[in-house]
């Protein structure tokens, strides 16, 4: 082995372990018994059943979600419509200033966005009366807004690497466009519609900063209240939440790693 | 033929051996390449052919064994010390640099000075005929263009020794061809050894002054292109270069400079010659081999009592033009095949399907290839 | 090539996503800079409205010429830039190893490799912060473990610092710089980098030559992709850094829900979106340009 591969591997090594020690050591305290977070006391599993005896916590887990499907629904529709005018539909009036729009959102810092959505929902509610009051409906709207620029780029790049003389086949075969782009064009990149649903869903339960622009009072989502605890410092409850949380990705991605690789060697 | 005048020890490789884990790549390879060469190894894929042209620019070190290159031990110096460049097959150009500067890239890697340079591009730019696109990018070039590049950046270097891996293999046909003829000019104007790794056995017959046949690690027949032809030294050899006819058979009898060999396919004794290198006994297992173009067809018995002879039913038959391939099926049930030179048009008739003709040829037309493999 | 498609349908399609995206997307930025543009006031919305009560344009450039004049903004936009750019340098530092080692990796380590890059994404951001809340501590895991080596006697303070903060952003965000060099590494023809070898340049030399200049796009990408955010953070200097430690997107939090100051706010946040303007263009352009040369 030679002076640059042995580099290699230690930064590999290094980087490696920056990014999972954190995640291990808060699923390893979370089995704490010590009410002090960064004293060991002994293994229990206490915190977890305290979670879920947790209205709050539950609550607000059950806004998270409620939010994240509805918003990663329309996002997936809304962002599969952009990314087909993008890929498919040429040249129109304003389509210039449209692939800006859709493009924007992903570079866009957080708090700017929600700044920005916040002081359109007031200024909305002193023009027509809506939204009166803030929380779901702004917030999903919010999410959708954002998570759509996302769904809309794995679309496009679906579409752009799919071949067009599909389309142009089956409407060679007599398909009107409409019924062409149900019957081809949709099952084909339902793949990518998944992901990107899979994706927005993740990105809104993620959000805390646009959230807390565009929530009212009295309605916060899981990590608004994640947020408000973890402010004071490191709590033991969080650190069972934060385990929770690993746990399910890493068996959700074992999961689909392994379906992946069933279809690649079939 | 080498040329008597120049010993072939320009590059020395002495026992060299290239592991990859449990897979022996190169089996302890011995060969000699002469100055002003143009050698080719040819061989499958896999045979070992790339690992051991790699071990010689220097991307890999040998397991055992030695590499010399014009007296100096090079086995253990990195690619950039040694004085040899190589093309690769993908070409290698640098995408973000233009032609010119491809080209120029191994110089200023060596710091000579500016004049010196523009000169030696001009000159080479010459050779390979880029004179109008030595401003063009990369991507701006048809794949002839690209392989000139190629061939420009390793060639300005003036190396001792150029390797060439698969160099025509990225080209279509017709532009293989001309390029064939190319390479052999440039590398007659400028004396420089070229070697040549290629799995094309056409193009190692036109371009090489030799070529060994590598298979498994190992070098099979190193010979002319005329030697590897005539007189394969085994079956794997004769198979792979053109086709041949092979008989399996036993040695009858031994005279002076020809045996006899019982060969059941042909229906009994056959007769071959034995030259200097054919040690065979009375009772070994041997193969007579025959090119298609050796063989004659006739309707009448032949009468010349040496040749070898057997009788048969046309099976098949293609035209192409110059010439006509049959494939003949013997009375044994054995099918071979024979091509015949269209240039007499006064035959009285054609061969044709399911005709009944005699096919033989001469005692020294065949080869004898002792063993199995 | 255009399609033959129906043309209401294909109004209609382009119609939706594109009056969404105007209406909750363009309009807001509008109002943003309309905001900018007033007095604060104290009343509801707080802000003095665009037109006053004879109609006349009532427009102050006011918050913007506070932001200039005022030191701590000034200081807090420059923090700002040095701390997301030290963590881009270190995530570059970092990431660019990472990827080529990813890169050059077998095909089945290579997989497994991307997806522990590609994990954290999917773990709630927030909480991933939150891990390094314990790891930073006085009595956290980084202090017990350099005392119990005996490097160090007494706790050496890393959170509520500076020190924290760089540390919170180049763990966040190295995989956005990870993922788009390895994309350009991994399309790399290594020939390119033996025929450098080959015609006398060094190892060092081959990686300067042709493997930097090759990737200099994934460079530019995952540079931008990591500065851009990391310019707006709220979360990290909220959690990591100490409460002077002011970064823009704390500061227009706190400027808006705590001062309730919102036509500075939103100035804030104008000035911040020009301070992107250059790198967000140049992010752009280059997607475009790698989604042309994929095609």
């Amino acid at each position: 082995m030679n002076k640059q591969s042995r580099f290699i591997l230690a930064v590999l090594a290094f980087g490696y372990a920056f990014l999972y020690i954190p995640l291990v050591s808060v699923v390893v305290y979370s089995f704490n018994d010590s009410k002090l977070a960064t004293v060991w006391g002994g293994f229990s599993t206490r915190w977890y059943g305290e979670l879920f005896r947790n209205d709050q916590v539950l609550d607000a887990a059950f806004l998270s979600l409620r939010i994240a499907a509805t918003s990663a629904t329309f996002a997936t529709i809304l962002g599969t419509m952009a990314g087909l005018v993008l890929v498919r539909f040429g040249r129109f009036k304003g389509r210039t200033l449209f692939s800006g729009m859709i493009t924007s959102p992903l570079v866009m810092p957080e708090v700017i966005t929600g700044l920005s959505l916040l002081l359109f929902f007031v200024s909305l509610h002193g023009l027509i009366g809506w939204p009166g009051q803030r929380g779901f409906s702004t917030i999903t709207i919010a999410h959708t807004t954002f998570s759509m620029a996302f769904v809309a780029v794995i679309i496009q790049s679906r579409l752009a690497a799919m071949d067009e003389s599909l389309e142009e086949a089956a409407m060679d075969l007599g398909g009107h466009p409409l019924r062409v782009v149900f019957d081809i064009t949709l099952p084909l990149i339902a793949p990518a519609m998944v992901a990107g649903w899979l994706l927005a869903f993740t990105l809104s339960l993620d959000d805390l900063v646009i959230a807390s622009f565009v929530s009212g009072p009295g309605s916060s989502t899981l990590p608004m209240y994640i947020f408000s605890k973890v402010k004071l410092g490191v709590t033991p409850d969080i650190n069972a939440l934060a385990s929770l949380f690993i746990l399910i990705v890493v068996v959700g991605l074992i999961v689909a790693w392994m379906a992946m690789r069933k279809t690649q060697t079939r | 033929m080498t040329d008597p005048t120049k010993p072939a020890d320009f590059i020395r490789i002495r026992n060299v051996s290239k592991h990859f884990g449990d897979f022996v790549a190169v089996d302890g390879v011995n060969l000699d390449i002469g100055k002003s060469e143009l050698f080719s190894i040819l061989g499958g894929s896999g045979c070992g052919k790339s690992t051991l042209l790699r071990m010689m620019a220097g991307f890999e070190t040998p397991t055992s064994g030695t590499i010399e290159i014009d007296g100096v031990d090079v086995t253990n110096q990195p690619p950039y010390e040694r004085p040899v460049n190589m093309m690769f097959q993908s070409y290698a150009i640098f995408p973000h640099m233009n032609v010119e500067k491809n080209i120029a890239y191994g110089l200023r890697k060596e710091g000579i000075a500016k004049q010196e340079i523009i000169k030696r591009v001009d000159d080479v730019v010459g050779l390979v005929q880029l004179g109008d696109f030595r401003k063009r990018r990369p991507d701006q070039l048809s794949g002839g263009q690209r392989q000139r590049v190629a061939l420009a950046r390793a060639l300005i270097k003036r190396p001792k020794v150029l390797l060439l891996d698969e160099p025509l293999a990225a080209l279509d046909k017709k532009l293989r061809e001309h390029t064939q003829f190319e390479l052999m000019n440039i590398q007659d104007e400028l004396g420089v050894t070229f070697v040549v790794v290629t799995h094309d056995q056409e193009e190692a017959m036109t371009l090489s002054t030799r070529i060994a046949v590598m298979n498994e690690g190992r070098f099979l027949q190193v010979g002319t292109p005329k030697e590897i032809y005539e007189y394969p030294n085994s079956r794997f050899v004769a198979d792979f270069i053109g086709t041949i006819n092979t008989f399996e058979g036993t040695v009858s009898r031994i005279d002076d400079n020809a045996m006899s060999v019982d060969c059941p396919e042909l229906g009994g004794d056959v007769r071959a010659l034995i030259d200097d290198n054919t040690h065979v006994n009375v009772g070994q297992q041997v193969c007579i081999a025959v090119r298609p173009e050796k063989i004659f067809i006739s309707f009448e018995e032949p009468e010349d009592h040496e040749g070898v002879r057997a009788h048969g039913v046309v099976d098949d038959f293609g035209y192409f033009g110059n010439l006509s391939l049959y494939r003949i099926r013997l009375e044994s049930g054995r099918t071979i095949q024979v091509s015949w030179q269209n240039q007499r048009r006064s035959a009285k008739r054609f061969v044709e399907w399911e005709d009944k003709v005699w096919v033989s040829w001469r005692p020294r037309s065949a080869v004898v290839i002792k063993g199995e493999s | 090539m255009p399609q033959r498609t129906d043309k209401t349908w294909r109004r209609v399609t382009i119609a939706i996503p594109y009056l969404w995206l105007f209406v909750f997307f363009l309009l807001p930025f509008a109002i943003i800079l309309k905001i900018s543009l007033a007095d604060p006031i104290v009343a509801q919305p707080p802000f003095t409205p665009i037109f006053d009560a004879q109609g006349r344009l009532s427009v102050t450039l006011d918050n913007f010429l506070f932001l200039l004049t005022d030191k701590l903004y000034a200081f807090t936009y420059l923090k700002s830039v040095f701390l997301a750019g030290a963590a881009t340098v270190l995530c570059l530092m970092l990431g660019f190893p990472m990827a080529y080692g990813i890169a050059r990796a077998q095909p089945a380590v290579r997989s497994l490799l991307l997806l522990l890059i590609v994990l954290p994404f999917w773990i709630s951001f927030l909480l991933r912060v939150y891990a390094w809340m314990g790891l930073l501590n006085n009595y956290g895991a980084i202090n017990n473990a350099l005392m119990w080596l005996g490097l160090i006697d007494q706790p050496v303070q890393m959170m509520y610092t500076d020190f924290a903060i760089f540390i919170g952003l180049t763990y966040s965000y190295l995989p956005f710089m990870v993922l788009p060099l390895y994309a350009t590494l991994e399309r790399m023809d290594l020939d390119l980098i033996e025929a450098a070898q080959d015609l006398g340049a060094s190892r060092t030399r081959a990686f300067w030559d042709v493997t930097w200049p090759l990737a200099r796009a994934g460079v530019i990408a995952g540079c931008l992709l990591v500065f851009i955010p990391a310019m707006g953070e709220y979360v990290i200097p909220y959690l990591l850094g100490g409460p002077e430690s002011l970064l823009i997107g704390r500061v227009l939090f706190d400027e808006f829900f705590v001062n309730r100051d919102w036509p500075l706010a939103a100035s804030v946040a104008i000035v911040l979106l020009l301070l992107l303007v250059v790198p967000i263009v140049m992010l752009q352009r280059s997607q475009t340009g790698e989604a042309e040369t994929a095609a």
